[in-house]
């Protein structure tokens, strides 16, 4: 589709500052709703209070839980509970929806690549996340119970790199969920599966260290769940020595390339047998 | 020089319809089917047609959003799908039905955002803006966020995104649907100063046919995918033979008989106080009125021009 000309244009610097103004645009897209993301915040800090007290009994039970201690359980509830919407593995449908309402035309009518604009929008709606979001968790967390504090000193860059990451492989996967509206009209169905899965497979209810090794490593090789969630926060509680720790996040960063081609692949395929919705 | 040429083009569509309980069948369905068209820089073109006549799947294939089945096309000298991201830096697209604007951004912050996905320099983008704001009236709600905007205001805003990359081809899709009266003249009003200046090709779509009549010379009708008509609205007019009609009241009732070259009696109402007469092109109201004044005293007239709507009725229902 895009000769060389426009290959050696996508890198352009105002292609970049388009990037960053449509993720400038997502961040104050998502910063109108005010009340919404009080009531999320509230949800987030709720639940994580039910999640910390389930997993606390297991580590009572037996002192530590599949090598976390007592201060990283704590830590990966609250900072999971945090990431959830800057990750956001669930309730995104705008695609799909553009799709079936035939709005989609006007994404393909600018000059620039869907896949870029959307993902340029949804780093903006994760950095207005974390201020909103993430941050109102891991607060009362840490004040309730005290967190885990990283002992290596680029630990926590490298969790900032891994929820980076992490947020576009989510933004990938949903936007490969969402695409299948191209073929089927509707993506509920595949965007209920992905909601029901991916919460399971990422170690959003339970860290999937729980699981037994040889599934946990097929998960995280095969699949690009563990990615969403399980890494970042692994990364901060250093569970492991840090040539793994490492590892993890470069294992994540192959699995944003691949599912970052993969879109740009779905869509192209999208666009070649395209029958745009409406009149 | 021609901006936009089509020839032969096609766009085919599988649907499947059900033939018995459970079997279906694939059947192939010509929304477009080898339409020619050429259209030169700074025209401003109609194109109509009847509900599912194959318009908006035209100017999807102008625009490169849609692939054609068969057939060449060449916009601005690319070609639309092939070359689609290049293309959209020098068209402008206006969906009455859509909308390009980001629904939760005040409509300022939409046009600073098309700056620079458009690579606009921002002193193009101030004056484009400037004008805009002073035509279309933009400033009382350039604040506002485009979900609380109303369909007037917000298709000035959509007209105005639009243009702000200064494109050298305007497609708009049904831009009055839906408006008022005032909005419909304010978009109107707008179209028809850009086309004046003859720097943008304007192709419009519509249902709404005084909006041709306002704004294009030129007008091409579709109907089952193909081009039943290429000319001007006149040609259409003399074509299927559309007539003046004089409706004449009278005080006495008119003698039967009553005949007069170059028109004829369609309807004698009211006793024979009211007739109606449809003159043939050429002949002028004055030689008949004065036959009618002869034949009986005359109260009052009036002479109806031809309207397109009966004429491109006529035209989607041959």
């Amino acid at each position: 589709m895009h000769g060389p000309t426009a290959t050696a244009d996508w890198i352009s610097w105002p292609r970049v500052r388009a990037f960053g103004a449509l993720a400038a645009a997502g961040y104050r897209r998502h910063s109108t709703y005010r009340q919404a993301a009080v009531a999320g915040a509230t949800t987030n800090v709720v639940f994580g209070f039910i999640k910390v007290y389930v997993l606390l009994a297991v580590v009572a039970a037996g002192g530590a839980a599949v090598g976390y201690d007592r201060r990283q359980i704590v830590t990966f509830v609250w900072v999971a509970q945090g990431l959830l919407t800057v990750v956001l593995m669930w309730s995104w449908t705008e695609l799909s929806e553009r799709i079936r309402s035939g709005d989609v035309v006007t994404d393909l009518l600018r000059p620039l690549p869907p896949v870029v604009a959307y993902l340029a929008e949804d780093l903006g709606r994760a950095g207005q996340a974390v201020l909103t979001r993430f941050l109102p968790p891991v607060v009362v967390g840490a004040l309730v119970f005290g967190l885990y504090v990283p002992g290596r000193w680029f630990t926590v860059p490298l969790f900032a790199l891994s929820v980076l990451l992490a947020t576009v492989c989510s933004f990938c996967c949903r936007y490969l969920v969402n695409a299948t509206a191209y073929w089927l009209a509707d993506a509920r169905g595949p965007i209920v599966l992905w909601g029901v899965g991916s919460g399971v497979l990422a170690g959003l209810y339970f860290p999937l260290r729980f699981l037994p090794d040889p599934v946990a490593v097929a998960l995280w090789v095969a699949t690009p769940f563990p990615g969403l969630m399980q890494t970042p926060l692994d990364v901060l509680v250093e569970r492991d020595g840090p040539a793994l720790q490492c590892g993890l996040v470069a294992l994540q960063a192959v699995w944003a390339a691949l599912l970052l081609l993969a879109c740009d692949r779905t869509q192209r395929r999208a666009e070649r047998r395209l029958v745009l919705q409406g009149g | 020089m021609t901006i936009i040429s089509a020839a032969g083009l096609r766009k085919d569509f599988t649907v499947r319809v059900k033939a018995g309980r459970l079997r279906r069948e694939r059947r192939t369905v010509s929304a477009v089917d080898g339409v020619d068209l050429a259209v030169e820089r700074g025209e401003m073109l109609g194109y109509i047609g009847p509900n599912g006549a194959g318009k908006s799947t035209t100017l999807k294939m102008l625009t490169g959003v849609l692939a054609p089945t068969a057939g060449e096309v060449r916009v601005c000298g690319l070609t639309p799908v092939a070359q689609r991201t290049r293309l959209a830096l020098r068209i402008g697209v206006v969906f009455g039905q859509r909308s390009q604007l980001w629904w939760d951004l005040p409509l300022r912050e939409s046009f600073g955002l098309l700056r620079h996905i458009y690579r606009v320099p921002s002193a193009d983008h101030a004056a484009r803006l400037r004008r805009c704001r002073a035509l279309l009236e933009l400033d009382a709600f350039l604040d506002t966020p485009v979900r609380q905007l109303s369909l007037g205001q917000r298709m000035r805003g959509e007209l105005t995104a639009a243009l702000l990359h200064g494109p050298e081809v305007l497609f708009l899709d049904e831009p009055t649907i839906g408006l008022d009266v005032v909005s419909k003249q304010a978009v109107r009003g707008f179209l028809a100063e850009l086309g004046a200046t003859g720097d943008v090709t304007l192709v419009l779509t519509t249902h709404d046919l005084a909006d041709i009549e306002r704004l294009c010379r030129r007008l091409v009708v579709v109907d089952h995918g193909r081009v039943v008509h290429d000319g001007t609205i006149e040609e259409l007019h003399g074509r299927y033979g559309s007539r003046r009609v004089l409706v004449a009241d009278l005080d006495a009732p008119l003698p039967a008989g009553f005949a007069v070259a170059g028109a004829t009696v369609e309807a004698v109402e009211a006793d024979g106080h009211r007739v109606q007469l449809s003159l043939d092109g050429g002949v002028g109201a004055g030689t008949v009125v004065a036959a009618l004044a002869g034949a009986a005293p005359l109260r009052d007239l009036s002479v109806r021009e031809p309207a397109i709507e009966d004429v491109v009725a006529r035209l989607y229902r041959s």
